[in-house]
């Protein structure tokens, strides 16, 4: 039996976590839940380890792609099999969790996408700049990766150990998701996506504001020129 | 030709700096590792003030024919600005350090909290 560890990122999250742990095990009381604090000046922490997860506490601050991979660490330390990363604010539903590991189960896939552009039958239409900032970067991680990818911008992934070890090594501390796909194919992974359905937000903002989405795309755009300069070591296990 | 007195501000002005920096090691309060890169600019800066001959031919080389002590503003910012490069490149890795060393912190803990929960059920046990 593999075991499974999934990852939940918070930040200022009291109102949504109790939820979503409680939606995590109530999908599966088997997996581990582990929250990570990224140093949140709320009850977070408490309200997580109040509804049975494993809290990682962030002394300070380190930003999403810190936290996240604070997980990952952590999953590569307790030797779990498989990782998933769900939001803490609830926009990810547990339901969806089989769908995500099966390319994984079946040996097919080293990190799968959940992503909401796979077919035309997901319902998540993003307001005009959102989309055409999603598509642009889709279309970037697809030539630079070599693989077409529909959605580089979704939090709700799943991992092998390879996987594991990839990103416990190499994730990108802020706006992590789109370079991590290009790290990851650029590394070898094999890379599976699959429809998915995401919630609205149940509670608080999204950490992506008007004025910060200029700098979100440049940096991005920087990250992923850059990382398409660099060499990645091809891992061992990697099959692609 | 250089005027005189640009030459000796010049000079002052590249001694005070050096002087200053020797003083911050002497304090401990600059590393000898991030004053490197400072005391070469006091001393470039040094050199082409007090050797005027040769401020006049280095700025012929460059093309600046009207006023050579132009080339010593020139020579300051190209330092200034490796200084801040070197800087930034510091403050980087900083950053990639702070950050793993926040990781092992909330790792740390976690495992410590596991390990003093679990200490205190064994002895109960062993009663």
């Amino acid at each position: 039996m593999n075991r499974v560890v999934a990852v939940v990122p918070a930040w200022n999250e009291a109102g949504a976590i109790g939820r979503v742990v409680d939606g995590i095990r109530a999908f599966d009381p088997e997996l581990d839940v582990v929250v990570v604090d990224d140093a949140s000046t709320d009850e977070t922490a408490e309200v997580a380890r109040a509804h049975g997860a494993t809290v990682l506490r962030l002394p300070f601050n380190v930003g999403i792609g810190g936290a996240v991979q604070t997980g990952f660490r952590y999953a590569l330390a307790s030797g779990y099999d498989r990782a998933v990363r769900l939001d803490g604010d609830g926009q990810h539903d547990p339901a969806e969790l089989p769908k995500l590991l099966a390319p994984i189960e079946s040996g097919e896939a080293d990190l799968v996408i959940g992503s909401r552009f796979v077919d035309a039958s997901g319902s998540y239409r993003p307001p005009f700049a959102r989309r055409m900032g999603i598509r642009m970067f889709a279309r970037l991680v697809s030539l630079l990766g070599g693989q077409r990818v529909t959605d580089t911008t979704s939090g709700f992934i799943a991992l092998d150990r390879v996987g594991i070890e990839l990103f416990a090594r190499e994730y990108p501390h802020d706006y992590p998701e789109v370079e991590a796909t290009l790290v990851a194919l650029r590394s070898g992974l094999r890379l599976a996506q699959v429809q998915v359905e995401m919630r609205e937000r149940e509670s608080g903002v999204s950490s992506i504001t008007f004025v910060r989405s200029l700098y979100y795309m440049v940096k991005v755009m920087l990250a992923l020129l850059v990382a398409s300069l660099r060499r990645y070591p091809r891992l061992e296990g990697a099959r692609r | 030709m250089t005027p005189l007195r640009v030459s000796i501000v010049g000079v002052v002005a590249s001694l005070l700096l050096i002087l200053v920096v020797l003083e911050l090691i002497r304090g401990r309060r600059l590393k000898e590792r991030y004053a490197l890169l400072w005391l070469a600019t006091g001393a470039v800066l040094l050199v082409l003030s007090a050797w005027r001959g040769g401020l006049n031919t280095i700025a012929g080389w460059v093309g600046v024919s009207t006023y050579p002590p132009a080339v010593l503003f020139a020579v300051a910012t190209l330092f200034i600005l490796v200084v801040l490069l070197h800087y930034s490149t510091v403050i980087s890795k900083l950053t990639d350090e702070n950050v793993d060393l926040a990781q092992r912190v909330a790792l740390l803990e976690e495992q410590v909290g596991r390990l003093e929960a679990g200490a205190s059920e064994p002895l109960e046990r062993a009663d």
